[in-house]
């Protein structure tokens, strides 16, 4: 595997290389543009960002006028702000009238570490998924976070672009195509299919090497764009295994898990079990421990796993 | 303003109201007041001051409003009708489940609506992005936003005061409708926005004084917006609620209400459609 890298890395630096290929992309950011990275945007087209201050709401407001003019804008803060504090705005301003506006959300998840739990956001993928037309995507790595941008860029119409602020292995190649509301089948397997999302697509697939070594046969799929859900992969899975893990670094209520179970429940009930964060708040402490505390590590998975198979 | 022309501004304003009434009474519910008191703004706008086309309602360079407090959709359906870009005779379809005319502006669905509105605070910010826009290109066109004067009780409205003073958006006016009354009562009661003077001044605006229903002044207010270059301007428009319909004047229970049978034989006298 290469270096690490933060998702949120391979969005600034996106925006950058898209920014050259696109005059009408324009950046917004709410006093964090060092955090987010849509700092090496401005440091590329300082006439195209606009720093809001730290006033998301009108940020979010902006972006639609922007997006009413012919711009593609790039609004950014963190998920907790983003999603969190500005859902009406984006509800009704960028939703409702369906507007063009991409809000890059940055810091998602209990991997924003020592910061605690105040800005530890778990909640952003049910918000977001709840809004009628907006499409909700979750990059796993560097590369999928590149393409990610690229197709919000091509895409026509409000997308949700969910970021995290720890750095994660590159799992995608240089290869990889990268589709609007498909997912990604990772490694094939008969006994249980672990559906993940984000950072913790990493963590499945290590999961399906701790499973291996039980003899136990799981496939991975990863679910980078949650809303258009790709109902048909996750049915085809759920026909194949008979037992479903999802793995989110989000709250278990209202992300990839319930779209899952949602899914499923209509289509081809089949037993779901879902690792997330259950149902509390973040706390502080280093992002890496964070991920065994809140349970989402490749051993839980594993576990939850063989829990599944016996529901079977 | 010459008197003709005086005459027929009044007579335009005077054809607002009257579809204001007429959309409010035939869907028995919708927001009168608000709409009545910015009738002579929105004549003003669409036949003296804005650049738009309703044959091409969506022409590039054209002048936009966003009508940041969008319950007062009445107001700006019925002056969209006399402006041509809708029949007028639809204002009667108003909330109804099989029309395009919704409770709040739907700009997906109605022809000249800039923007879709009705959650207080968030359309003034998407006024600004407009003239964001307008400024990175290098374009001549206007933004204007009105806005209630109970929704300056929004926090967001001051988050894009602070934006468009800071970027310096001179093709920006908001109007400020003060009509002194919001749904619980006077707004000096229920959280004093005043003195709107002395703090928009002091985020950096230009300040106007206007009589909302005086189109010499609106026009005087205009012309003074459009000659500042380095700060975006807002009117103060002094107006009464529920102006026109003599039960209606400022009487908050109009606010939100819609006139009986006999009432609206009532307001379509004062209006001049009966003898």
């Amino acid at each position: 595997m290469a270096d690490k890298i933060a998702t949120r890395e391979a969005y600034g630096k996106a925006l950058a290389e898209f920014g050259a290929e696109y005059d009408n992309l324009v950046v917004l950011d709410a006093d964090l543009a060092a955090a987010t990275k849509t700092g090496v945007f401005k440091k590329a087209f300082p006439d195209r960002f606009f720093d809001c201050g730290i006033a998301e709401n009108n940020m979010i407001g902006v972006a639609v006028g922007l997006s009413l003019t012919g711009k593609i804008p790039f609004a950014s803060s963190f998920a907790m702000f983003a999603a969190g504090r500005s859902f009406e705005q984006v509800r009704n301003s960028v939703g409702y009238p369906r507007c063009n506006v991409k809000i890059g959300a940055t810091h998602a998840g209990i991997t924003v570490g020592e910061d605690g739990a105040t800005h530890q956001c778990c909640e952003d993928i049910a918000l977001m998924r709840t809004i009628p037309g907006m499409v909700v995507i979750n990059p796993a790595d560097a590369t999928e976070a590149r393409l990610a941008v690229k197709a919000a860029i091509d895409y026509n119409g409000p997308v949700y672009l969910r970021f995290g602020r720890m750095a994660v292995p590159v799992i995608n190649g240089e290869d990889y195509k990268f589709e609007l509301g498909r997912g990604v089948k990772l490694a094939d397997g008969d006994d249980v299919a672990i559906i993940a999302t984000g950072i913790e697509v990493e963590q499945a697939l290590l999961a399906r090497e701790l499973l291996k070594n039980e003899g136990i046969s799981a496939s991975v799929v990863n679910i980078h764009t949650i809303k258009p859900l790709d109902s048909d992969l996750i049915v085809a899975e759920a026909a194949k295994c008979g037992a479903i893990v999802t793995c989110e670094e989000h709250t278990v209520i209202g992300g990839l898990g319930a779209a899952v179970c949602e899914c499923l429940s209509e289509k081809r009930p089949t037993p779901v079990l879902r690792v997330g964060v259950n149902d509390t708040f973040g706390r502080s402490g280093p992002a890496k421990e964070l991920v065994s505390y809140f349970g989402l590590d490749a051993a839980s998975i594993a576990e939850k796993a063989k829990a599944a198979i016996a529901l079977k | 303003m010459d008197t003709k022309r005086l005459g027929e501004l009044k007579e335009i304003a005077r054809k607002v109201r009257v579809g204001i009434i007429d959309a409010v009474y035939s869907a028995s519910s919708g927001h009168p007041g608000g709409s009545l008191s910015i009738a002579d703004l929105l004549t003003y706008l669409y036949f003296e001051e804005m650049n738009v086309d309703p044959s091409d309602p969506k022409a590039e360079g054209r002048d936009r409003l966003v009508l940041s407090k969008g319950h007062c959709a009445p107001g700006l359906y019925s002056a969209l009708a006399q402006k041509g870009y809708i029949p007028v005779e639809d204002l009667k379809t108003f909330r109804k489940t099989s029309s395009y005319l919704q409770g709040h502006p739907d700009m997906k669905h109605t022809p000249g609506v800039d923007m879709s509105s009705g959650s207080l605070g968030q359309g003034v910010s998407v006024s600004c992005g407009m003239a964001l826009s307008s400024k990175l290109d290098g374009k001549n066109n206007r933004i204007y936003a009105i806005l209630g004067d109970g929704e300056t009780e929004e926090g967001q409205v001051w988050e894009a005061a602070m934006f468009a003073a800071h970027y310096g958006l001179s093709n920006l006016c908001w109007i400020v409708d003060f009509n002194g009354l919001q749904i619980d009562g006077p707004i000096a009661e229920v959280m004093n926005p005043a003195p709107y003077e002395g703090k928009f001044s002091s985020f950096g605006w230009n300040v106007i004084d206007a009589d909302a229903h005086d189109f010499d002044s609106l026009e005087a207010a205009f012309k003074s917006a459009r000659e500042c270059f380095d700060r975006p301007s807002v009117i103060i428009s002094r107006s009464v609620k529920g102006k026109g319909v003599s039960f209606m004047e400022n009487n908050v229970a109009w606010h939100g209400a819609a006139p009986n049978a006999e009432q609206y034989e009532i307001a379509m006298k004062d209006l001049g459609e009966r003898a």
